[in-house]
């Protein structure tokens, strides 16, 4: 008993040494999160000022802006991948995690520190391009309680993204690599209900795209701030609020092992 | 715990094939260390020296054979065995960000060590290895040797009683390479064991105590630097005369002078012959050189390469068996 309550406390302490360690690259090399929001920056800006009115009569969108704010914050939690992915596979290159690994501290504990400190990265994250947000014009209007939870919903999926992007990283070998994998996560964050509601695509497409990930959590997230959306009648889009608890599970469910399996296995 | 005679690392019989490689990267790989001594595994590139440090770390899980490290099984208690050793790889295993401070904080709170101890054990590793004023610079500023040492003293955390060491001065200048050398034998003054690897004999020969040439995943000739390099016949001296007809004269002045075996090659006008390591005899070589009247050209002293130590060991260079 006393022996797991220590053990348990080691781990926990383990965690919050790395998480520390990759939250101080926040602070001394910012070009690691200004990486991440660039695209969606200039997505708030080119879709709210150049394409959003066309794009939003097409859709059938009265206010464009308050339907592609949490589009966005979805795509920014997805492009976390890429830093997750090459943050460790550099480590994995030059050595760092071998000497983790020959360290007697807990053995999921660089995983989970980087995970940990992959969410905070999301909070700020989150918090600029809310800032961005409401430059231009971006509302919430459910009240705090609700776009408080819609963020923790997209933290959620962040935590999920973030186990990928670790699964990733111990299984490719050069960040050139890590780079083709990141092209990939632009289709699938297109491929959804981010910039243009489901319900435009083609018919062969459409289900596709309410079956990502990334549109159950926008489409709950639209519904807690309050935002403008064409939910179409499909069983997922209409039970958004719970697949946007259950698809981060599920992924979390088989990246956790797969990443801790690579991790301890010592057959890199 | 082991007793002060028995092996501190002892492997028996290791081996591994990687999944995605058809030759075994160690077959049949056997080591006795002991505790106190520097031992160095000496081998080309490819010969399974990286492989053989890592399964001894509790890095690579191998197919067969056993291997304790300082009274523990690697396989069956790597837990135990990473509160005992440390490992500096190939490359520098540090944050690049961070500090050297900062880095060994982190590494000595992963040891498990209180946030004060922790403070208190990088500031006195950091004087130690001389880096006491490099401290809060980013690692990714620090010179070749500056970051070897850091890697070093990150090893060090614990004072781990085996310190595993993958080619330690490999891409370091001559200047970094003598801090490095330095530091090992400090290392080994205060009791702990190392076991390095190496491409350079005269690594090996600088540090070890003993040394086991490994190929093709097996240690193939073990002994002290000493011992080795008698084996392998010690430096040659190398003549490159000037005139092509005068390459026999030459041949037949360093035979009288330093002995069998010769190696003459008429195509580059040079002989070869074994000689001392001291100067003397080299000066003993250009005398009667000049007394022969032979007006040579270049003329050199070489000690032995690992090719050669090899193409003495195993009658082949090194490489060739491969593939």
């Amino acid at each position: 008993m006393n022996a797991t309550v220590r053990r348990l406390g080691w781990a926990l302490s383990d965690t919050g040494v790395v998480a520390r360690r990759y939250l101080s690259h926040l602070v001394h090399k910012p070009d690691e999160l200004i990486g991440t929001l660039l695209i969606p920056v200039l997505a708030v800006l080119l879709f709210g000022f150049v394409f959003g009115e066309t794009m939003g009569a097409a859709a059938g969108v009265d206010d464009y802006r308050d339907f592609l704010m949490p589009g966005l914050f979805a795509l920014t939690m997805a492009f976390g991948i890429g830093n997750t992915t090459i943050a460790v596979v550099s480590d994995a290159g030059r050595g760092v995690i071998d000497r983790f690994r020959t360290l007697p501290m807990a053995p999921s504990a660089l995983l989970a520190g980087r995970s940990v400190s992959d969410v905070v990265a999301g909070v700020v994250d989150l918090a600029v391009l809310a800032g961005m947000g409401l430059l231009i014009g971006w509302r919430w209007n459910e009240g705090w309680p609700s776009a408080l939870a819609a963020l923790g919903l997209l933290l959620w999926l962040r935590l999920a993204f973030t186990w990928i992007g670790i699964y990733l990283g111990l299984v490719v070998r050069s960040p050139e690599a890590a780079m083709k994998f990141f092209s990939l996560v632009f289709p699938l964050a297109m491929v959804a209900d981010t910039f243009v509601p489901t319900s435009s695509m083609p018919g062969w497409l459409a289900p596709l795209a309410e079956w990502n990930p990334l549109s159950a959590t926008v489409v709950a997230a639209r519904d807690l701030f309050g935002s403008p959306g064409v939910v179409s009648d499909s069983w997922v889009a209409q039970n958004a609020l719970l697949m946007a608890l259950v698809w981060p599970l599920v992924l979390l469910a088989v990246f956790v092992p797969l990443a801790v399996h690579r991790y301890r296995s010592a057959a890199r | 715990m082991t007793g002060t005679t028995e092996a501190v690392i002892l492997a028996e019989g290791v081996r591994k094939t990687y999944p995605s490689r058809s030759r075994p990267s160690l077959d049949g790989f056997d080591l006795a260390v002991r505790p106190g001594t520097v031992h160095a595994l000496l081998g080309p590139n490819g010969a399974g020296k990286t492989t053989a440090v890592r399964a001894m770390a509790t890095l690579v899980r191998f197919d067969a054979g056993r291997v304790r490290v300082a009274g523990c099984d690697v396989a069956s208690e790597s837990r135990r065995v990473r509160e005992r050793i440390g490992l500096t790889g190939q490359y520098a295993a540090l944050d690049e960000v961070l500090g050297g401070r900062r880095n060994l904080e982190m590494f000595a709170r992963l040891h498990h060590l209180r946030p004060g101890a922790a403070r208190a054990r990088a500031a006195e590793l950091l004087e130690r290895f001389g880096l006491a004023d490099a401290a809060e610079r980013p690692v990714r500023q620090y010179s070749g040797g500056m970051r070897r040492r850091l890697d070093l003293a990150a090893s060090l955390i614990l004072d781990p009683r085996v310190l595993f060491l993958d080619e330690p001065t490999t891409g370091l200048d001559p200047r970094s390479r003598a801090e490095v050398w330095r530091a090992v034998r400090d290392l080994v003054d205060r009791g702990t064991t190392v076991l390095l690897t190496t491409q350079y004999l005269e690594e090996a020969d600088r540090l070890a105590d003993t040394v086991s040439v490994v190929e093709a995943g097996r240690v193939i000739a073990e002994g002290p630097p000493e011992e080795l390099k008698r084996r392998v016949g010690g430096s040659r001296v190398e003549v490159v005369v000037a005139d092509p007809s005068e390459v026999d004269k030459a041949a037949e002045v360093l035979g009288r002078v330093c002995g069998a075996p010769l190696d003459v090659d008429p195509d580059t006008q040079t002989v070869r012959a074994p000689v001392g390591g001291r100067g003397s005899e080299l000066a003993k070589v250009v005398r009667a050189l000049d007394e022969a009247g032979l007006e040579v050209e270049d003329i050199a002293l070489r000690r032995p390469s690992l090719d050669e130590v090899f193409l003495s060991l195993t009658g082949r260079r090194t490489g060739e068996g491969e593939g």
